[in-house]
């Protein structure tokens, strides 16, 4: 067995054990999070990312991406891609990971901190997941006179604004002005903002896929069950095209993510046929989510629409994820460049090249 | 999880980016030549084209994974791969040997006899047999099951009668499998009573009737049957149980990079329209195009690595030509929608709007040919344990 499937039945036992999507929906507060997270963290996997030296469980990158589609087949609702993501950021700088969940950034392409040359942040960055619930904030900053750098800032110093994912996640602006960071340490350009990106992309396409092969099982398992018109309505023809339909977005999806995953974990560099793939997968796993989603909530009726129901903590992960960053048109124009600046003949050598 | 499906990362293997290099170059100096032009659709109307398929044989790359004994090269699945998707993208004139490679080469070497294998395949390889598949009829189409053209018992062979129809190449098959009625199904099994011929187009008794299509072109044809004689020995695999042999090349047929390749030529003019600085629309549009089809081919990749390794991604290989061909057919309408605002007298506009034009009308077939979407449906819900 390949070690990413080990990690990946780990990584699913444990978030079955301590965060299943069924009691955590039934849950009267948040009281299950604090005793969840310490059981991820004590598994290793917020850190699999970073090298054992540097304080992390030094995991594979294949490792990281199957705890994240476990994670995204769980819908957890914890900081662990964004942990994992920042301990990958620390680690590009040669810089240790702190214990506690971290979050990270930029998230939104027009948005930048800075470091001025006396050693304080400044800028503010919208749309950091899970930020207010994070210890630390690990930051690609740009310096001041040139030059990409990893910041590392304790949460309580930034100015953290509230505020909701569409998924009921924290989702935070985060107000950098006069912060002095714990920790700072240059990038190479090959491992800068670009990088960061084409990585945070394939984040969160892996744990979109993870959570649309999880509503393929729940239509499947309620088409099957619910009974109208005297059978299941998995026996009408139209609920079963549909829910195959629906598996052929999981499987674009799955297809897509699976290769810029690959692709990451196999190559040196994030060279030009890592962003076709990482832009393909952000593209066409975000199609798939919004399609996907729109089926499943179909087959499910008015159940899947309730709180009660655990498919909302599926469908409203895939709204929320599309956007992290930058969405389907973003990732579109950029390809759609990229190719039209190639020129028809270099097409297909780029397709066929992966 | 209950409906489990495969797609993982399958990388081709270094050995076929040799034989991509090769292949290019061979593609290279046949448009040179002028024998096939990539853009303006070669293959629209080149389609057939003996001295291509010939030189083809000659370089080895058709039956390129059947033993050496039947003039093979016992090359991998993964490599036949590469040759198909260039040979697509160039648009080259593949018709006359495709369906042979891909499909009659496969059921003959698995259900042939010796003598029928030793006179056949290794003309296969070397380009010289056109085939045909004989299996719709005017009153069954998707339901291949209740197809009447009958096989009657006869000394030493069978006599063929009944129509088959939307026959593909007929006009220019040397052969053809036929599926024809050998008994009536049976009360347990409507399927039982079918059996696989190989047809020599040859045989007396065969005529074949032109069908056009909507595009002016003649590939359609009618084939009647009128006590055409087939020797015993031209039967493939066992009589009356047919249904129990074609379920598995399926696979094989569906997944391949020909479902969603066929017209790739609309997304090559689509750059060229679009220019070098598309607007963001044009720029948008295309960007989720091309990220459709790598999406598509990793797919398509994914289920060819599984067939090289002895796997049966029925349900896999069913949603890949779902999703391939559903992309393919609106293909032509995205790039319309995109183009139209590009300058009328722009450089490119009129090969685009020419290619894009064919390319519409072929669109609806190709969601019809080699399984409908409403039967791959129907596959892919029982594979998810829905019927």
């Amino acid at each position: 067995m390949a070690t990413d499937s080990i990690v990946a039945e780990a990584a699913a036992r444990i978030f079955r054990d301590v965060c299943d999507p069924a009691s955590v929906n039934r849950a009267a507060d948040e009281g299950w999070k604090a005793p969840a997270w310490a059981a991820v963290e004590q598994a290793g996997l917020p850190l699999a990312w970073v090298p054992e030296g540097l304080g992390g469980a030094g995991a594979e990158i294949g490792d990281g991406f199957a705890v994240l589609r476990e994670a995204g087949r769980s819908a957890v609702a914890l900081p662990i891609a964004e942990t994992l993501l920042a301990g990958w950021l620390l680690a590009q700088a040669g810089l240790a990971a702190p214990k506690g969940a971290m979050a990270c950034g930029p998230v939104r392409e027009s948005d930048r901190a800075t470091l001025a040359k006396g050693g304080t942040l400044s800028g503010r960055l919208r749309a950091i997941c899970f930020a207010s619930e994070a210890n630390h904030l690990a930051l690609l900053v740009e310096r001041e006179g040139g030059g990409e750098a990893v910041a590392l800032l304790d949460a309580g110093a930034a100015g953290i604004a509230d505020g909701k994912s569409i998924a009921g996640d924290a989702l935070n602006t985060v107000h950098l002005d006069g912060v002095r960071p714990v920790a700072v340490a240059d990038v190479p350009a090959a491992a800068g903002r670009e990088a960061f990106v084409l990585m945070g992309a394939t984040v969160r396409s892996v744990e979109m896929a993870g959570a649309l092969e999880a509503i393929l099982d729940i239509a499947v398992g309620y088409a099957n069950e619910r009974v109208a018109f005297e059978r299941p309505i998995a026996k009408f023809q139209a609920v079963q095209h549909n829910l195959a339909r629906l598996a052929g977005e999981v499987a674009a999806a799955m297809a897509a993510s699976g290769s810029a995953a690959e692709a990451i974990a196999a190559g040196a560099s994030f060279d030009e046929g890592v962003f076709l793939e990482a832009a393909s997968a952000k593209i066409r796993v975000g199609e798939a989510a919004g399609e996907g989603a729109a089926i499943a909530h179909q087959v499910l009726g008015a159940i899947g629409f309730t709180k009660e129901h655990t498919l909302h903590r599926f469908t409203r992960r895939l709204w929320a994820w599309r956007d992290d960053f930058g969405n389907e048109s973003l990732w579109a124009v950029k390809l759609g460049n990229l190719v039209a600046a190639k020129g028809a003949d270099g097409l297909w050598p780029m397709l066929a090249a992966r | 999880m209950a409906t489990e499906l495969t797609f993982d990362p399958v990388r081709l293997p270094p050995e076929c980016a040799a034989l991509r290099a090769e292949v290019r170059a061979f593609l290279r100096e046949e448009i040179e030549a002028g024998t096939l032009s990539p853009d303006v659709g070669g293959g629209i109307d080149g389609a057939f084209s003996p001295e291509f398929s010939r030189k083809v044989g000659a370089r080895g790359w058709i039956g390129m994974t059947w033993p050496k004994k039947y003039g093979g090269q016992e090359k991998s699945f993964l490599e036949r791969y590469v040759v198909t998707e260039e040979f697509r993208v160039a648009n080259a004139p593949v018709r006359l040997h495709f369906v042979a490679d891909r499909q009659s080469g496969p059921v003959i070497l698995k259900y042939g006899s010796e003598r029928v294998k030793a006179a056949i395949l290794p003309r296969i390889c070397k380009g010289e047999v056109c085939f045909a598949i004989g299996m719709s009829e005017p009153n069954s189409g998707s339901d291949l099951f209740a197809a009447k053209t009958r096989a009657t018992k006869t000394d030493g062979g069978w006599l063929v009668n009944g129509t088959k129809v939307w026959t593909s190449s007929a006009h220019h098959a040397d052969y053809l499998i036929g599926l024809f009625r050998t008994s009536a199904p049976t009360k347990e099994n409507r399927r039982h009573g079918l059996t696989q011929f190989v047809v020599d187009m040859r045989t007396p008794g065969i005529t074949v009737n032109p069908i056009y299509q909507m595009t002016g072109n003649h590939d359609f044809n009618e084939v009647v049957f009128q006590d055409a004689f087939m020797p015993d020995d031209h039967v493939l695999g066992e009589v009356d149980g047919a249904w129990k042999q074609a379920t598995s090349e399926l696979a094989y047929e569906r997944s391949g990079p020909e479902r969603f390749l066929e017209t790739y030529y609309v997304l090559s003019e689509l750059v060229r329209v679009l220019g070098e600085k598309p607007d963001v629309r044009g720029a948008e549009g295309l960007g989720r195009l091309v990220a459709q089809l790598h999406a598509l081919r990793r797919m398509s990749v994914s289920v060819a690595g599984m067939l090289h390794a002895g796997k049966e991604p029925v349900v896999e290989a069913a949603i890949v030509k779902d999703v391939g061909t559903l992309w393919e057919q609106k293909l032509p309408h995205r790039a319309r929608d995109l183009a139209a605002f590009v300058e009328e007298g722009a450089a490119n506009r009129a090969s685009f709007e020419q290619v894009n034009a064919y390319a519409t009308m072929v669109a609806p077939k190709l969601t019809i040919q080699g399984g409908t979407t409403e039967i791959l449906r129907g596959i892919i819900a029982r594979g998810l344990g829905l019927r």
